[in-house]
């Protein structure tokens, strides 16, 4: 097998299938890696084998658009290992993967990054009991499995997702007991002044709007200004628990979908390096990147949500951008060519870019999540309370990075996936300082775990 | 804990699950298949030994760890199903092999 390219991309949602897509059209020769086992990413997931008899009206016209996407894909000469996950990635473009028998390496002069986004992890009280799961997960089953919650579901939080699997979930026949969001009616009023520059983008408003009113029509059951939700049970969901107006509610659920929007996917462009930046009204890390997604390491690009959310449209744009710069760097096109075939491109997505301020003052993390409540679980695979991290922050540790001694927190099987965001801003909180000062973990290589035999079977192993 | 909309079409494989016989769509995840059973649980922790179940399904949490063919640890969100599979619950942390 081939093991040098001109480009790899990671991942096969809009950004990646756009980039590998475009580059390949200039001649540059692809190889495209992507864990699971069909292209589409999460937002098109199985988009190729959905049953559209049945779910197509369920999971609407936004959806489907992604056939578009992947066909012309299918149809570019891109080298596409589908359930390869990519362990480590080197600035000089060296790659290592496996496809979960063997791992290999494989060379590319450029690297583009289509990692995405991940659903922000949300610690409630009894997040980790059965039946507690994101939105986005509910989401996946429905699209891959034709499966929706069975029994009495509560959808709690905030963002566009949360309104989208509501319907969805409806639609599809579930019993959704309630919709608690988190937004407040003065959060409309902190967002309004952003409400101008949203009319670029009036596609998501409307449709952000019609999903709202839907809600109401079928006469759901929606609470806003929702506190402290908890989950509550014996070894399974049994109970939520929530404050509004200043009063405790409960209501039986067998299942509780948490939602409060999605977050870069960092875990690669920090492994290699790449400088990141803070993004205040998210409260998220991205890498710093130009218009071509380019960042401060010479040979990788980030195209899509892993540079900062904006939506599957707007990554799809920034995919092409990334591919057409990558074709520009390895000589097959020249400056003029790549930037006036770029124009119209970059148009779309700053149109597209101009709700996001609105959104994401809107849909802001709430405080109860941001800094949990000392008995909530932070992080889930080692099984460190904010409690916890606080009484080490007590003690001395100044960081992430310290806490893991401490703790261990963090180096579970997920490498800090679902706690490094809450770690940092509890320890912020503790130590009364921005989160921008204290960081996040350092990570490294492998970025997935990977067993000894995997190791063992690769190709080149150095004895 | 989930219940299935479609029917399984014309591809089906056979899978067990803690030794119950399960006909499941081709294609579809380990995690899937498992939580159409109303599993209660899929895994319990290394540290405390509490149940868990899948939280993301997208390969992020690892909370869908499970054993699969003998092989423990494996991301079930992230496996598709295939005939014969022989799936369990991942208990504590896996065993090293003698």
């Amino acid at each position: 097998m081939t093991k040098n390219f001109d480009v790899a991309v990671i991942g096969a949602g809009p950004a990646g299938l756009a980039a590998a897509t475009e580059a390949a059209s200039h001649g540059l020769s692809v190889v495209l890696f992507d864990e699971q086992p069909a292209p589409g990413g999460q937002i098109y997931r199985n988009i190729e084998g959905v049953d559209r008899r049945r779910l197509g009206k369920i999971l609407d016209e936004d959806y489907l658009k992604g056939a578009d996407i992947t066909k012309a894909f299918r149809a570019s000469s891109t080298n596409y290992h589908s359930g390869a996950t990519v362990w480590r990635v080197d600035t000089d473009g060296s790659l290592a993967w496996t496809n979960g028998t063997a791992a290999q390496i494989t060379n590319a002069k450029r690297v583009i990054s289509a990692t995405g986004a991940l659903e922000r992890p949300v610690p409630v009280p009894g997040w980790t009991l059965p039946g507690v799961m994101g939105a986005g997960a509910a989401q996946i089953l429905l699209k891959t499995a034709g499966m929706v919650p069975d029994g009495p579901t509560v959808i709690a939080g905030n963002g566009p997702l949360l309104y989208l699997v509501a319907n969805q979930l409806f639609s599809a026949g579930t019993e959704i007991a309630a919709i608690l969001e988190t937004t407040r009616f003065r959060d409309y009023f902190g967002a309004a002044r952003y409400a101008f520059g949203a009319l670029k983008a009036n596609e998501y408003l409307s449709k952000g709007n019609r999903m709202m009113q839907e809600l109401k029509r079928k006469g759901l059951r929606v609470q806003s200004g929702t506190t402290n939700v908890r989950a509550d049970g014996n070894e399974k969901l049994e109970t939520v628990r929530f404050t509004a107006n200043q009063e405790e509610y409960e209501i039986e659920a067998s299942t509780l979908l948490l939602h409060q929007g999605v977050v870069p996917n960092v875990q690669i462009t920090r492994q290699m390096g790449a400088t990141h930046e803070w993004y205040e009204p998210q409260r998220y890390w991205r890498p710093v990147t130009d218009e071509w997604g380019a960042t401060s390491v010479e040979t990788l690009a980030v195209a899509g949500d892993g540079a900062g959310i904006f939506g599957a449209e707007a990554a799809a744009a920034a995919g092409q951008l990334a591919g057409l710069d990558a074709a520009h760097r390895l000589g097959k096109i020249d400056e003029l060519d790549r930037d006036v075939k770029a124009g119209p491109l970059l148009r779309e997505r700053n149109r597209l870019a101009g709700v996001r301020p609105l959104l994401d003052h809107l849909f802001q993390p709430t405080d109860d999540i941001l800094r949990p409540a000392d008995e909530t679980l932070v992080c889930r695979c080692e099984e460190v309370t904010a409690g916890d991290i606080r009484e080490c922050v007590a003690e001395g540790a100044t960081g992430p990075n310290q806490l893991k001694a401490y703790t261990r927190c963090g180096m579970g099987p997920c490498q800090g996936r679902m706690c490094g965001l809450t770690v940092a801003e509890v320890i912020a909180d503790a130590r009364d300082k921005p989160v921008e000062e204290i960081g996040y973990y350092r990570l490294r290589p492998p970025i997935k775990p990977i067993t000894l035999g995997e190791l063992a079977a690769m190709e080149d192993a150095v004895d | 804990m989930f219940r299935r909309i479609t029917e399984p079409d014309a591809e089906t494989v056979i899978i067990r699950f803690e030794g119950e016989r399960l006909k499941v769509a081709a294609h579809e995840t380990v995690a899937a298949a498992v939580l159409a059973t109303n599993p209660e649980f899929t895994r319990t922790t290394p540290i405390s030994g509490e149940k868990r179940a899948p939280y993301c399904l997208m390969g992020t949490c690892f909370e869908c760890l499970m054993e699969i063919d003998g092989e423990p640890n494996r991301q079930a969100c992230m496996m598709i199903v295939t005939d014969g599979m022989v799936v369990k619950r991942q208990t504590g942390k896996r065993e090293m092999p003698e």
